[in-house]
């Protein structure tokens, strides 16, 4: 298997105000453990270290050279 | 401080040497009278081979340093007379415990197979194990403890060693066929022979107090993240015997060592963890940061590194000391054939293979377990927090959890020994896995445990009644042949039926076992020319 990188999610504009409105009451350092917290039960999710691995390359910022 | 301990004055022996010329040379000098070298010592003795062993002291360690001794070292100790002793003076314990901020987030039982006669795992001072390998080795004629004996000097020869030694009654040299170094991580004799020793060293400062008090805290062990009492780090709370407690709290980066350890500093931090009321005693401080590297090569000429002198790891684990140990049950057997020449030199590399695979595997797990403790950026300990929040509610995060993964044996998988497997078999016991220690009945009906009835040489087991002149030999190397079974004559008979369970031993199974008890072959039925093969393979002949 490998990372799903084309739309996957039905209702993207539906998933995505749920998102931001999921973390709306939440000062910085309280969103930032969510997120974390939110990696690691997503991570959980999938289990497959090789889409796992792809992700995290995936996330990395660009590098500019 | 309180001293529960009496510390021995082992007597300084004026040497030979220093009265009577000319320079002596021994086959085996061991430097450091640490759990290593007298384990060392002792196995070399077990096997009629004479050693030398110095120690620039004349006491056993002070303070209690290594605390947890596992399963496999206790068999090794077992095996050479004294594992009984540590695991009936030893606590043994079972159950750990995981604190987040106020609260208990997750408990682990070590869950010990029944049927091995040694525990999991036991706690117990540096001290005491050192005491009682001391008496071992004093007891046996074939060691010659050396104390205040320092090696200042080392020069290799083309097959030998001359060592200089430096001593109250003034200096002297000494040859050496073989040098096993055990003088630990900050290795004297390694510096001599220009060894590298690359790793890690993590910035954060550890003090380390052991505590006497009647507490009624179980015999279990407790770690704390961000705990209450010590905002912002971590602590570990572990019995020793005797009412002695280790305790073991991070200080973070910038804590000054020297300040840390005195007193007033130490037992306000002991009374906020303990109770105001809770009467305790120091027994030991020390304050110290952690490193994990490892030398280059196990093997420098004639001169052989076993121990922390070898690598150094962090204590979460349990895995210095424990690994220490195999070290020298790898080595002891080997060295021995090599010296005795019934096994070419090449042997001795096979040592550095194998120790060099289990250090790596140490060093892995102890770098894992030390970043999760001391996260180094602020996006780590996010994560790491999340870990222990998640953990209190879902399973899946209490496995993230690294308080310390405690030392199991490394298997020599990949080691040029083995000779690998051309028939089926379910389980474990692969060529290169310590063997497992299931109880038995001895020929004389008498309840007996196999890793005994094993000993210290090759052995073939065979499941089932074994061919008439089953032993076999590769030149001056006999493999004694143990038989299980109902049959006439079976040398051991496996009342639970473990060891056939243990081994996947369906009658007619044969097993080729290394003088340390490690699995060098097994096939489905006995053939003569293979089981010499796989002899002469294990000999690296």
């Amino acid at each position: 298997m490998a990372l799903i990188l084309t739309p996957n999610i039905p209702d993207p504009d539906g998933f995505y105000a749920e998102l931001i409105d999921s973390q709306r009451d939440l000062d910085e350092p309280q969103a930032a453990m969510m997120n974390a917290r939110l990696v690691l039960l997503l991570a959980n999710h999938v289990g497959d270290r090789t889409v796992l691995r792809e992700a995290l390359a995936a996330a990395r910022p660009k590098s500019r050279d | 401080m309180h001293q529960p301990f009496n510390y021995p004055d082992y007597p300084y022996r004026r040497s030979p040497e220093l009265t009577e010329g000319p320079t002596r040379r021994y086959p085996v000098v061991i430097v450091g009278a640490g759990p290593v070298g007298l384990t060392a010592a002792l196995d070399f003795a077990m096997r009629g081979q004479p050693v030398v062993v110095l120690d620039d002291n004349n006491t056993v360690s002070v303070g209690s340093r290594a605390v947890c001794y596992a399963k496999r070292p206790l068999e090794i100790w077992d095996r050479l007379g004294c594992g009984q002793w540590l695991a009936d003076k030893g606590v043994n314990w079972k159950i750990g415990k995981v604190f987040f901020r106020e609260g208990l987030i997750y408990s682990f039982d070590l869950l010990p197979q029944p049927g091995h006669k040694m525990p999991a795992m036991i706690n117990l001072q540096q001290y005491y194990l050192e005491h009682t390998l001391v008496e071992h080795c004093t007891a046996r004629p074939e060691v010659d403890l050396r104390w205040k004996h320092k090696v200042v000097g080392l020069a290799q020869q083309d097959d030998h060693v001359r060592l200089t030694l430096d001593t109250p009654d003034g200096r002297f040299d000494l040859l050496a066929d073989w040098v096993i170094a055990c003088d630990g991580a900050g290795s004297a004799v390694r510096g001599m022979v220009g060894a590298d020793f690359a790793g890690q060293v993590f910035q954060d400062r550890f003090l380390i107090a052991d505590v006497v008090m009647k507490a009624g805290f179980p015999p279990e062990r407790w770690f704390w993240f961000d705990p209450p009492f010590h905002r912002g780090q971590s602590v570990l709370l572990h019995k020793q015997c005797d009412d002695v407690w280790r305790i073991d709290f991070q200080l973070g980066r910038d804590a000054d060592p020297e300040l840390e350890k005195q007193p007033e500093r130490v037992i306000p931090r002991l009374r906020a963890m303990l109770g105001q009321d809770t009467e305790f005693e120091l027994e030991w401080v020390s304050v110290y940061q952690f490193a994990c590297r490892r030398i280059d090569q196990f093997r420098h000429g004639r001169v052989v590194f076993a121990g922390d002198s070898a690598h150094q790891v962090s204590p979460f684990g349990a895995r210095g000391a424990n690994t220490g140990v195999q070290d020298a049950d790898n080595l002891a057997w080997k060295l021995k054939l090599v010296i005795d020449g019934a096994a070419p030199p090449a042997l001795i590399d096979s040592y550095a293979e194998e120790r060099t695979f289990a250090a790596d595997d140490n060093l892995l797990n102890s770098t894992r377990a030390t970043d999760f403790i001391t996260p180094k950026s602020k996006a780590s300990l996010l994560f790491r927090n999340a870990v222990l929040e998640l953990a209190q509610d879902h399973a899946f995060a209490r496995v993230l959890i690294n308080s310390g993964r405690l030392s199991t044996p490394t298997p020599y998988v990949h080691s040029r020994l083995n000779t690998p497997d051309e028939d089926e078999f379910r389980g474990v016991m692969a060529p290169g896995t310590p063997c497992a220690d299931a109880p038995v009945l001895r020929s004389d009906a008498a309840p007996g445990w196999l890793l005994n009835a094993l000993g210290d040489d090759f052995v073939l087991l065979c499941f089932g009644e074994p061919p008439p002149h089953a032993a076999l030999a590769h030149g001056a190397v006999s493999a004694r042949l143990l038989s299980v079974g109902d049959h006439p004559g079976a040398d051991l008979r496996d009342p639970e039926g473990l060891l056939e369970q243990r081994f996947d031993g369906r009658r007619g199974t044969v097993y080729l076992i290394r003088p340390d008890q490690h699995v060098a072959a097994r096939w489905r039925a006995f053939d003569a020319a293979k089981i010499r093969a796989a002899l002469a393979r294990c000999l690296a002949a």
